[in-house]
């Protein structure tokens, strides 16, 4: 049996949740000091995916990256077209789990206490260092909760994907894709397997979460 | 002056506005709660920016709104301790205490460390989390941080509100050692009259965001500059004045001809006395010929520890809505002997205990 889908779904929700992970915080931290107008925007863009059916979603990403559009365009200058190949896929997985981190992020930066990003400068430290040492721990409860959150989304992910990365054997055809093509062809079996493999890699992500909050817990003494 | 401040920043109530230079001497600023006092110290720190004024330190100019200079808290050099200790609660003590040190080598670090470990006396804490330190050791722990990174001046927000009785006077004590030793500015936030007596020699009174009074500490006590200072400074007995023209006033909130530290005149508004200068006069003295001497009825009491509040009024007929009782404390001996005489007692009020303010 053929197992590149569990092969290229797990490398499209690493490196997509890897990705994620830092755009996201990268944006919550910058967001989280900002007020107005172009703060509320930056929301909108980043919120949108969550809110639009995913097929919407992969129909902007076609005319963005299509061979028309202007990454497209751009990238045919070297000779390169990212439409129906792998990082199609990564790139459908980033932008519709990017909401779900950015979101976790946010809050989690928001809750820190202001007094203790002050007590920082008073004592000396850079804006980078405020948010390494003090922002960012302080908040990784919530990252890490986002990032979890924006992995299940990349490894469900199914609508964008089949819109920019289309379904090629070997290449583009994640877990999700392969299940419905094998509903559609009437191979039963091969779905549910597929759906057994869905879930399992599930309960292995939920189960090693909670292993590592306990481990977390016993070790730095922190409720 | 080691320090010296001039900043104006508008607030939601009222605009802030103070000037004042500050010795390497603590000083105390006291004001009601909401008065701008951890406004002024967070201005000071960097942490918020005034819109008009000069903030230097020693001949560092730390904030100037006109030539547009206005540096950051990290650049500072002033050490703030925060009224909740603000300690990160994902750090332990020895790294909370190091946070500051970045830039200093093994050997300094280790060296400093030991010397504060020693002063504020959380020798075996450094490998506990905040969360597992009572409020008087995370207040030590926030101190040895606050002036581990050596800062040039020291700003206290309500340092000891947040602690019981008796870890306040701990603390308290600690403070004053810790004073003594560093010698540059240290302002002390504070609402509390005697915390703010017992830790400077210098208070600053602040009121809506105005420098109220600011002197040696015996100064503004026993002579408030005005009404709302007395008040500040703890003086119950305030009464509206009209000047006799002899010199002395009459009190019109107590319905009673008293003399003052000074001769009263037209521009004199307040009297005030603190209630432990109220005295009892022996009713086989001379009682008419002496001045400030008058009749009083006991309204109610009310008992402290050690003491007696004795609320007293100046008329024996039914308590007239506008008439503002006087406050005496006593002890409970002096309470007990006064208690069993007949009433009206007999009270004097020395004319050099009675301070006189124009507003």
């Amino acid at each position: 049996m053929d197992l590149s889908p569990l092969w290229i779904s797990l490398a499209t929700s690493l490196v997509a949740t890897a990705i994620t992970l830092f755009v996201g915080v990268g944006a919550a931290a910058w967001r989280s000091s900002r007020r107005g107008f172009f703060a509320v925007v930056v929301d909108c863009v980043f919120l949108l995916p969550l809110v639009l059916p995913p097929t919407v979603v992969g129909f902007f990403l076609l005319l963005i990256f299509g061979r028309r559009g202007p990454i497209g365009q751009l990238l045919l200058r070297f000779d390169a077209t990212v439409v129906f190949s792998w990082p199609a896929t990564v790139i459908a997985a980033v932008v519709v789990s990017l909401p779900l981190m950015y979101l976790s992020a946010r809050a989690a930066l928001e809750m820190v206490d202001p007094h203790l990003l002050e007590a920082a400068r008073t004592l000396g430290a850079t804006e980078w260092r405020v948010f390494r040492e003090v922002a960012l721990p302080l908040a990784w409860p919530g990252v890490i909760a986002g990032t979890i959150l924006a992995f299940a989304r990349a490894l469900g992910e199914f609508g964008a994907t089949l819109m920019i990365a289309g379904d090629i054997p070997g290449r583009t055809e994640t877990i999700p894709i392969t299940i419905y093509f094998a509903v559609e062809a009437g191979q039963m079996w091969r779905a549910l397997l597929w759906c057994g493999a869905d879930v399992a890699i599930s309960l292995l992500l939920l189960g090693g979460v909670y292993y590592w909050t306990q481990l977390q817990r016993a070790t730095r003494g922190i409720r | 002056m080691p320090l010296s401040v001039a900043i104006e920043k508008k607030l939601a109530e009222f605009t802030l506005a103070v000037e004042f230079a500050a010795t390497d001497r603590p000083l105390s600023i006291l004001g009601a709660s909401g008065a701008g006092k951890t406004m002024l110290l967070r201005c000071i720190a960097g942490l918020e920016k005034p819109e008009r004024g000069r903030i230097v330190l020693d001949d560092r100019v730390l904030f100037d709104a006109e030539r547009g200079v206005n540096l950051p808290a990290r650049e500072r050099g002033v050490g703030l301790l925060f009224q909740k200790y603000a300690l990160f609660p994902h750090r332990n003590v020895a790294e909370n205490v190091g946070f500051g040190m970045a830039n200093a080598t093994g050997e300094q670090r280790k060296e400093r460390m030991s010397e504060l470990n020693a002063q504020m006396r959380i020798d075996g804490l450094a490998n506990r989390y905040p969360s597992e330190l009572s409020g008087g050791e995370q207040q030590r722990v926030a101190l040895a941080r606050a002036l581990a990174t050596g800062p040039q001046a020291l700003l206290l927000d309500e340092p000891l509100s947040a602690l019981d009785t008796h870890l306040r006077s701990q603390i308290s004590l600690l403070l004053q050692e810790t004073f003594a030793e560093y010698r540059r500015p240290a302002l002390m936030v504070t609402h509390n009259i005697e915390e703010a007596y017992r830790m400077s020699e210098e208070l600053l009174v602040l009121q809506r965001g105005q420098v109220a009074a600011f002197g040696r500490r015996e100064d503004v006590f026993q002579r408030p500059a005005s009404a709302e200072v007395a008040r500040l400074t703890g003086c119950k007995n305030i009464s509206r004045v009209q000047a006799n023209g002899d010199g002395s006033f009459f009190a019109t909130d107590w319905g009673i001809k008293l003399w003052g530290d000074r001769v009263a005149n037209g521009a004199t508004r307040f009297a005030g006395i603190r209630a432990h200068h109220i005295a009892w006069v022996r009713s086989n003295e001379d009682v008419p010929a002496r001045k400030n001497v008058v009749p009083c009825w006991l309204a109610r009491i009310s008992e402290t520890p050690f003491g007696m509040t004795v609320f007293l009024r100046t008329r024996e007929t039914e308590r007239a809505s506008d008439e503002i009782e006087l406050q005496a404390e006593l002890t409970k001996e002096e309470w007990e002997r006064v208690r069993g005489e007949e009433q009206p007692w007999t009270v004097g009020m020395a004319a050099g205990n009675i301070f006189l303010m124009d507003s």
